[in-house]
């Protein structure tokens, strides 16, 4: 039982790591190509949970047939993360934007204040309490029973939402025209467009993607989670964002590696050590690597310019 | 809500009846029936009381951006009403943690506190709490409080009983970490272990977290009978019961009064409940209620159009405690009508004949059980003190010395 135990602790951990993962990126791009840790990101998430569960009641998909739900999922996935990405978009143009060559901290407190003007939306939205989100998938086992192990119709949907969309972020960085503008501009914004690349251009696109990632991410976490408040932003974000540190902010592999490692870790210090201690686990375990690698597991160590 | 205090002298026809309730967030669907059952005693009762106009503010302990009650709302209200001449009664709270804040203050002022809601038992009995509970409530060293509703002395213990009678073997206690949650969870856990029940494990968890998947899945592979919240809707109730379903532990689920609401319900997915949730709760649910408790359910359902959430009937209560302390007290002497509050032996109320013993708690000691069926909360069965106090089942070592 022993070992089927801690089997199914890693599947807990694997699937929430890879939620966590999908927040995270979010952060890692935005901060990898203008250097602001955007902490409205998770309550940008919040938002695309507000319409996802407001697009669920409109059109009553709770209750549809279930080779229906599929479908239905994909539809939400895409206007949530359209929602989103452009509303990303649309707040770099108001907000950071005119702030693009101010001191860092402007930005960033910037951020925070989108973060509670959003979350005051998200108030006015869902209402102080927290909703239940309908359960559009059955929480039934996908796996043969005499394997011990629970993973159910939930914990598919996280993976087959959340790897596709990693490996095409993968792809799109690394082997287009954009990615490589995008890989351009994080390395230094002057000569990228120096040589040509339209950086405005690409810090908007890395907003849209990043939301685009994030309005995933609402609909994933709501069907996943099924419970959405319009201060779930703030826990979302925190996870999300020591997730980018952990696996060193501005490393798009490094975020996916930070999910899954706290995501891991969340889940064994449950089962070991005890609920409570779970967030003292997961920070102590962020101070002690920072200590070491100051960089995170998969940074680059970034020398001051003077 | 606009009220000039302070600088204004007393009125001498006016009493005011206040009540510190969590008015936003999701507590907010039982108190709006408190609210209503503490409108309807003074409906009732014309808006008068012997000499005086009765005047009702309804104040919030809660911030919508806390989305339940704050120390800080709440001390602003008792120091509000402390400072109005007018007030001669204070209705609240809702949470135990609220009263902590609160009583310390009213207590200066021999202000009468009646609360509708409060189960923790350190805030009356001696010894039964933290050390030094209750004294640090009462720095005057004279008492104010009293509470319409049954302690958790009661309610975690015979929670207990109830599932041994019903043949669960081993438990997994989980509670919230807070005055009313660990509490209560504390009592079910001594009383599972008196009577020879297994205790699977007893932890807290953290009602920020978003979900408890890992917790579950421990919780699963000790294979309880019985899973055991103490705890609110407020912290992750309902979520709790989600992820029980998801990590498909079979067990059954108990919690306490605190999850005794409709949201709970909602917040959980009915489904996640149905058949498998029971609820205990002090008092006997609306529907059950006769004599005076009755009428009200009646009145309530005529005005409203609907059954009565099962706390409204207590605010009526305490309501109907206010009234008839300052009609007997005749004046506006906050120490008077505090008094003649605690003083009440024998009241004829809506939740039949019972007075306050010395520490103010109601004698009233009947608990119900009750199941979620079809969405709804519904009565399943009474539990009666005279159970609790007999034989400790299967109590192993306690062989007598030969």
């Amino acid at each position: 039982m022993s070992a089927q135990f801690f089997l199914q602790q890693c599947l807990i951990g694997l699937t929430n790591g890879a939620l966590i993962a999908l927040v995270a990126l979010g952060y890692t791009m935005v901060y990898g190509i203008i250097g602001l840790i955007n902490f409205a990101h998770g309550d940008l998430i919040m938002l695309g949970a507000c319409l996802a569960l407001s697009i669920v009641g409109a059109l009553g998909l709770a209750a549809v047939d279930p080779a229906v739900t599929w479908v239905a999922i994909a539809g939400l996935v895409l206007v949530c993360g359209l929602a989103c990405g452009s509303l990303n978009v649309a707040v770099d143009r108001i907000v950071y934007k005119p702030l693009r060559n101010a001191p860092k901290l402007a930005p960033l407190v910037s951020a925070i204040g989108v973060s509670f003007i959003f979350m005051n939306i998200g108030l006015f939205w869902l209402g102080s309490a927290d909703r239940s989100f309908p359960e559009l998938l059955p929480s039934d086992n996908v796996l043969p029973d005499d394997w011990g192990l629970q993973f159910t119709q939930k914990d598919r949907l996280v993976v087959l939402i959340v790897v596709p969309l990693m490996v095409a972020l993968s792809i799109l960085v690394r082997w287009t025209k954009l990615g490589k503008a995008m890989r351009a501009v994080s390395q230094d914004p002057t000569a990228a467009a120096l040589v040509g690349v339209d950086v405005d251009r690409v810090i908007a696109a890395t907003f849209f993607i990043g939301g685009f990632l994030g309005g995933a991410a609402s609909v994933v976490y709501s069907l996943y989670i099924n419970t959405i408040g319009f201060q779930m932003g703030f826990q979302n974000g925190l996870y999300a964002f020591t997730a980018a540190v952990l696996g060193g902010i501005g490393s798009i592999p490094g975020a996916v590696l930070g999910g899954v490692v706290i995501g891991l870790v969340r889940a064994l210090a449950s089962a070991y050590v005890g609920e409570r201690w779970t967030g003292a686990i997961v920070f102590a375990i962020l101070i002690v690597i920072l200590v070491f690698r100051p960089e995170g597991l998969l940074g680059r160590r970034v020398r001051e310019k003077v | 809500m606009f009220v000039v205090t302070a600088c204004r002298p007393a009125d001498p026809d006016l009493v005011k009846i206040v009540s510190s309730l969590p008015r936003t967030g999701s507590a907010k669907h039982q108190s709006d029936t408190l609210v209503r059952g503490i409108r309807m005693a003074i409906e009732e009762a014309e808006g008068r009381v012997g000499p005086f106009r009765v005047e009702y503010l309804d104040l919030d302990d809660s911030t919508a951006a806390a989305g339940q009650w704050t120390s800080e709302a709440e001390a602003a209200n008792a120091r509000r009403a402390l400072q109005d001449p007018d007030v001669c009664a204070y209705i609240g709270t809702f949470n135990s943690g609220a009263a902590k804040v609160s009583m310390p203050i009213l207590n200066l002022g021999d202000l009468l506190m009646v609360s509708p809601a409060n189960t923790a038992v350190g805030l009356t009995k001696p010894g039964m709490g933290t050390p030094g509970e209750p004294e640090v409530y009462r720095p005057t060293g004279r008492r104010n409080y009293a509470r319409v509703v049954p302690a958790d002395d009661l309610q975690g213990p015979m929670a207990a009983d109830w599932a041994v009678r019903r043949g669960v073997k081993k438990v997994y206690i989980l509670d919230d970490n807070e005055v009313y949650g660990k509490g209560i969870a504390d009592l079910f856990d001594e009383r599972c272990r008196e009577l020879g029940v297994e205790v699977l494990g007893h932890d807290s968890i953290d009602a920020k977290a978003q979900e408890f998947k890992s917790l579950m899945a421990s919780v699963k592979a000790t294979k309880p009978d019985l899973v055991y919240f103490g705890g609110t809707t407020q912290s992750k109730g309902g979520q709790l019961a989600k992820d029980m379903t998801a990590a498909g532990v079979g067990a059954i689920l108990m919690v306490p009064d605190g999850c005794m609401e409709q949201v709970f319900i909602d917040s959980a997915g009915a489904a996640n409940l149905e058949g498998r949730c029971f609820v205990t709760f002090g008092g006997l649910p609306p529907a059950k209620l006769t004599g005076k408790g009755g009428e009200f359910v009646q009145r309530y359902r005529e005005k409203h159009g609907e059954l009565p959430e099962a706390y409204a009937v207590y605010g009526y209560e305490a309501a109907r405690v206010a009234l008839h302390a300052i009609a007997t007290a005749g004046s506006k002497d906050r120490r008077a009508i505090t008094d003649a509050a605690l003083g009440i032996r024998d009241f004829d109320g809506a939740l039949g004949h019972w007075g306050f013993d010395e520490n103010g708690d109601t004698t009233m000691r009947t608990l119900t059980v009750n199941i979620v069926r079809n969405g709804k909360f519904e009565f399943e069965e009474v539990l009666h003190e005279a159970d609790l106090v007999a034989e400790p089942a299967a109590s192993a070592g306690a062989t007598p010395a030969p």
